[in-house]
């Protein structure tokens, strides 16, 4: 019986543990149920993928409601692939949120830090779970909303523009979604994803529906940061707590670039989003430039977090190159990169949440010698780093490999050098962060009294660097269902 | 079996380095134990190769269809008992020179200097492209630490060129070569008679093949060379090993391997579009040595010299006939052990005198005899003159030119033999019949004990290997049979 209402539970668990959190007022209690109601939703998504695994997708109405009314929950092996990410990297970093929020938030705030957290992760697995196109705009608001107020709790007042200026920008993306649902609605008289599948075809030749592509693929990007519309990233991610940094990072742009995989392949369908329009060629444009460009910048950011947030637009990139070309191949290396991407980043970025609880920054200079002083988190960095350079046995690598492959396939040679290109590029700026670490000595004696992070911070940050090189050798559970992923978004059952 | 353990022990040895930090006789005993025990596991995988079995091991399998396996095949046996012996060897030498120099961060040293052992293991055994291309990543990574050792902005600089162009070329050129090996041919395992014949045209096996020519960056062909130089900032332990035998073998190493397995000697003879890399690989040999003559700095001198040796190898798998193919495989032996001598002296010299510099060392060979004697051996072993071992690998190189009609190669093999001489003997001579220019002080000042036991076995090697080089012709000749 409970088994049948999983999809339910799913959202509703951190949905339902939100309010808790505010009433407890304290911030380590509210640090317990989040950390419990996380970790109660990772297992309901690992208990989902197995489901999903062994009998294939499964469709749950909301209140018995039949499917094209009610709103249907609809598990695939898509989204099932990036509940379990999202789920398993919130739990990681909660247990490294407890010390990092205590020094980055102040006491009387933290218990509405782990709501907000909380309603966040209700936003994404919902947008994740649901099948109906105006639930997941309204999960898209949850998300977003609460994803404002995290990085708003930064401690750094620049936090508060960057917040600000991610609200104005992320509303703009919000409405454009919501536009371009209301055609799709207007055309059709749906809201469930299947159901607009199977009308759509019927209407397809007018140019509302065409106009609702737009809008949806230019809002979407607004909310995954695609190259041009990645200003709002680096400042968020700058100045949000370290903890909210990893989180978002690793959980919020992958959400959305799902979303993108979900519309353009299940909704409107290949041919249409692919041949009839020319979306191929805007967003292999647009992605080879994300890397080029974002790459270059984050060369010359002095901040490394700031310069992480560059790479991470980059790394969409890649994402976004690789769902472009709409082979079989492309999608997985686009899938399997929202995996790996989200192990190396999250773990990048709990890297540097240690450097901020020992160092206070985490500007380049600041690391002068950290090497030697924190050798457990530099170490983490580095490997971080070589996976997200590329570097075969890691992670990374693989997500290469298969990006490159799809290229070959489909004969894009320029793609072949951007890839290579943007790998260069990562060469670059992680060698300046290890070489500063490892090459410089402190320029005065005050900072000898470093340490290295607490094993609090130090045990979350490897668990993911160490799922780095795991998932570099051991591909059987990330390409496999990447595979089966990409297979069931091409319409070819897996 | 033995040949997992190849690159485990050098693993192994480098954990336990680490940790024995503290005790320094312990921890050298241990890279010692850990050199003998790795060289004779290589010795035990030779009669099964002898006799024509490829003995083989597979690891993991990260991409469905591309396994990371070993296989002792010939060359890789030959390869892999060259590094390993002369990684005893120059253990036995580091101990002298890093005590005798004083350097920091010894430990730091041996550890590294063990995983690239570990990884050159690994590339001499790998079963398929991909194996190779990871421990050939891991040796770049791996020595890195080994170039900047003293962490000087001069060693920063150079280790970032060093990075810079072995990452470059390999992310930039190799890995796209691997990738689209494995995409024509499906496979990317090495095989006997090579397994791209009749998957591509012959315009596409031409661009294939000169990508991985350059993209082994580690072979220095022009104009990837620059990193070799800079590399000589390295503490000369590492320049001896790393940056005159493991890390450049193996990537001319790599190169032959590629070209008798991947494309098969008949593809590369037969395929026109790949003729023109021969002359890059000419004039590698030529330009290097010219450059190599200007240089006053003894290991700048040495570097340029062996950018010039490492297309020898080049030229014989460019060849790609059985004459060329052996002659490639014996230099990249005989050239080592000859090369290694050169810097174990340069190294000797510089602990001993503080010397660097070609125009100092007027009349060193009175104080340091033993040094400079081994020198003057080693040079004419380089200079590729009888009765020294390195006359074998240029022999069959010019035997190979003649054969595929190319006897311009052999002028400049000659003309190169001419260079050689031009820029090593005049150190000896130097040495040995210049004054020096302050008033002598008295006696003999040669290099710590463990340098000379070091030096003194390389250059037996050197006058052995033109005795006996059966073994190692032995192992070559399987190539082409």
């Amino acid at each position: 019986m409970i088994l049948s209402q999983l999809p339910a539970l799913q959202v509703t668990l951190p949905l339902i543990a939100a309010p808790l959190c505010l009433l407890v007022r304290s911030g380590r209690a509210a640090w317990g149920i989040a950390l419990f109601a996380s970790a109660a939703s990772f297992a309901v998504a690992v208990l989902l993928l197995s489901r999903v695994l062994d009998q294939g997708s499964l469709s749950y109405e909301f209140g018995g409601w039949a499917a094209p009314w009610g709103i249907e929950y609809r598990v695939d092996i898509v989204n099932v692939f990036v509940l379990f990410v999202v789920t398993a990297i919130t739990t990681v970093v909660l247990f490294f949120a407890n010390d990092s929020v205590r020094k980055e938030v102040d006491a009387s705030r933290q218990s509405l830090f782990y709501t907000v957290w909380l309603l966040c992760l209700t936003g994404l697995v919902g947008i994740v779970m649901t099948g109906d196109a105006f639930n997941l705009f309204v999960f898209l608001e949850i998300s977003s909303l609460s994803s404002y107020v995290l990085i708003a709790f930064g401690k750094d007042r620049r936090a508060l523009t960057a917040s600000y200026q991610y609200l104005v920008m992320g509303t703009i993306g919000a409405t454009f979604v919501l536009i371009g649902v209301g055609l799709l609605y207007m055309m059709t008289g749906t809201l469930n994803m299947a159901d607009l599948a199977d009308r759509l075809p019927a209407v397809m030749a007018t140019r509302t529906v065409r106009a609702a592509l737009a809008f949806l693929v230019v809002g979407i990007s607004l909310k995954l940061a695609l190259f041009p519309l990645h200003l709002w990233l680096p400042n968020a991610y700058a100045f949000a707590p370290s903890a909210v940094t990893a989180f978002l990072a690793a959980t919020a742009t992958k959400v959305a670039v799902y979303v993108l995989l979900r519309f353009l392949f299940t909704v409107f369908g290949v041919t249409f989003a692919f041949e009839a329009m020319p979306l191929g060629i805007i967003l292999a444009v647009l992605g080879a430039a994300a890397i080029l460009s974002t790459s270059v910048v984050a060369i010359f950011q002095d901040d490394i977090k700031r310069m992480l947030a560059y790479s991470s637009v980059a790394q969409i990139g890649y994402m976004v190159l690789g769902l472009s070309m709409a082979t079989l191949t492309g999608l997985t290396a686009s899938v399997l990169h929202l995996f790996n991407h989200a192990l190396m980043k999250g773990g990048l970025f709990l890297a540097l949440g240690c450097v901020a609880y020992q160092l206070g920054n985490v500007r380049l200079g600041a690391l002068a010698g950290a090497g030697y002083r924190m050798p457990w988190t530099m170490g983490a960095f580095l490997v971080g780093g070589l996976s997200l350079i590329g570097v075969p046995l890691t992670a990374g690598f693989l997500s290469k490999w298969y990006l490159v492959q799809a290229a070959l396939e489909r004969g894009w040679w320029p793609v072949l050098v951007v890839v290579i290109a943007g790998s260069l590029l990562a060469v670059v700026y992680v060698w300046r962060v290890i070489e500063m670490a490892y090459l410089r000595r402190p320029a005065d004696s005050d900072v000898s009294t470093v340490r290295e992070a607490p094993l609090s911070l130090l045990l979350p940050t490897w668990f993911l660097i160490g799922a780095n090189l795991y998932f570099g050798i051991h591909t059987r559970l990330s390409v496999g269902i990447a595979s089966k992923a990409a297979a069931a978004l091409m319409g070819q059952s897996p | 079996m033995a040949l997992i353990l190849v690159v485990l022990i050098p693993l192994v040895a480098a954990v336990l380095v680490a940790l024995t930090g503290a005790w320094p006789n312990l921890r050298e005993a241990i890279s010692l134990l850990a050199g003998g025990i790795l060289f004779f596991l290589v010795l035990s995988l030779l009669p099964s190769v002898l006799a024509g079995e490829n003995p083989s091991v597979w690891i993991a399998e990260p991409i469905p269809g591309l396994p990371i396996a070993l296989r002792a095949e010939p060359l890789g046996t030959l390869f892999g008992l060259t590094a390993s012996f002369l990684w005893t060897v120059t253990t036995v030498y580091s101990i002298g020179y890093l005590r005798g120099h004083g350097e920091s961060n010894q430990s730091r040293f041996y550890a590294f200097f063990a995983i690239a052992i570990a990884s050159t293991m690994g590339v001499a055994f790998a079963e398929n492209l991909f194996t190779l291309f990871l421990f050939y990543e891991l040796l770049t990574i791996s020595t890195y630490p080994l170039v900047i050792h003293t962490g000087t902005t001069e060693a920063r600089q150079g280790g970032r060129t060093y990075l810079g162009i072995l990452l470059g070329t390999s992310m930039g050129l190799l890995l796209v070569a691997v990738v689209w090996t494995w995409h024509l041919a499906g496979t990317g395992e090495f095989r006997a008679g090579g397994i791209l014949a009749g998957t591509a045209s012959p315009l596409v096996i031409g661009v294939l093949y000169a990508l991985f020519v350059f993209g082994i960056g580690k072979a220095a062909l022009m104009p990837f060379h620059r990193w070799l130089p800079a590399a000589m900032v390295a503490p000369t332990p590492v320049s001896a090993l790393l940056h005159a035998v493991a890390v450049v073998k193996a990537g001319v190493f790599a190169i032959l391997k590629v070209t008798i397995y991947v494309f098969g000697l008949d593809l590369v003879r037969e395929n026109g579009a790949s003729n023109w890399l021969l002359w890059v690989a000419a004039g590698t040999i030529l330009i290097a040595s010219l450059i190599a003559l200007q240089q006053d700095n003894l290991k700048r001198r040495l570097a340029y010299s062996t950018i010039s040796h490492l297309s020898y190898v080049v030229l014989g798998a460019l060849i790609a006939n059985a004459a060329g193919i052996i002659g490639g495989a014996m230099h990249i032996a005989t050239h080592a052990f000859g090369k290694i001598t050169l810097f174990f002296c340069a190294g000797a010299i510089l602990v001993a005198t503080h010397k660097t510099k070609i125009s100092e060392m007027d009349g060193l060979g009175r104080r340091m005899p033993l040094t400079m004697g081994a020198f003057l051996i080693a040079s004419i072993s380089v200079a590729g003159l009888p009765p020294m071992g390195g006359v074998w690998g240029k022999w069959y190189l010019a035997l190979g030119s003649l054969d595929a009609g190319y006897s311009i190669l052999v002028g400049v093999l000659m003309v190169s033999t001419l260079l050689n001489i031009a820029y090593l003997l005049p150190i000896s001579v130097r040495a040995f019949f210049y004054k020096e220019p302050s008033a002598p002080a008295s006696g003999i000042i040669e290099a710590p004990t463990p340098c000379l036991v070091a030096i003194g076995v390389t250059t037996a090697m050197c006058l052995l290997l033109f005795f006996f080089p059966d073994p190692v012709y032995r192992l070559a000749v399987m190539l082409v049979d």
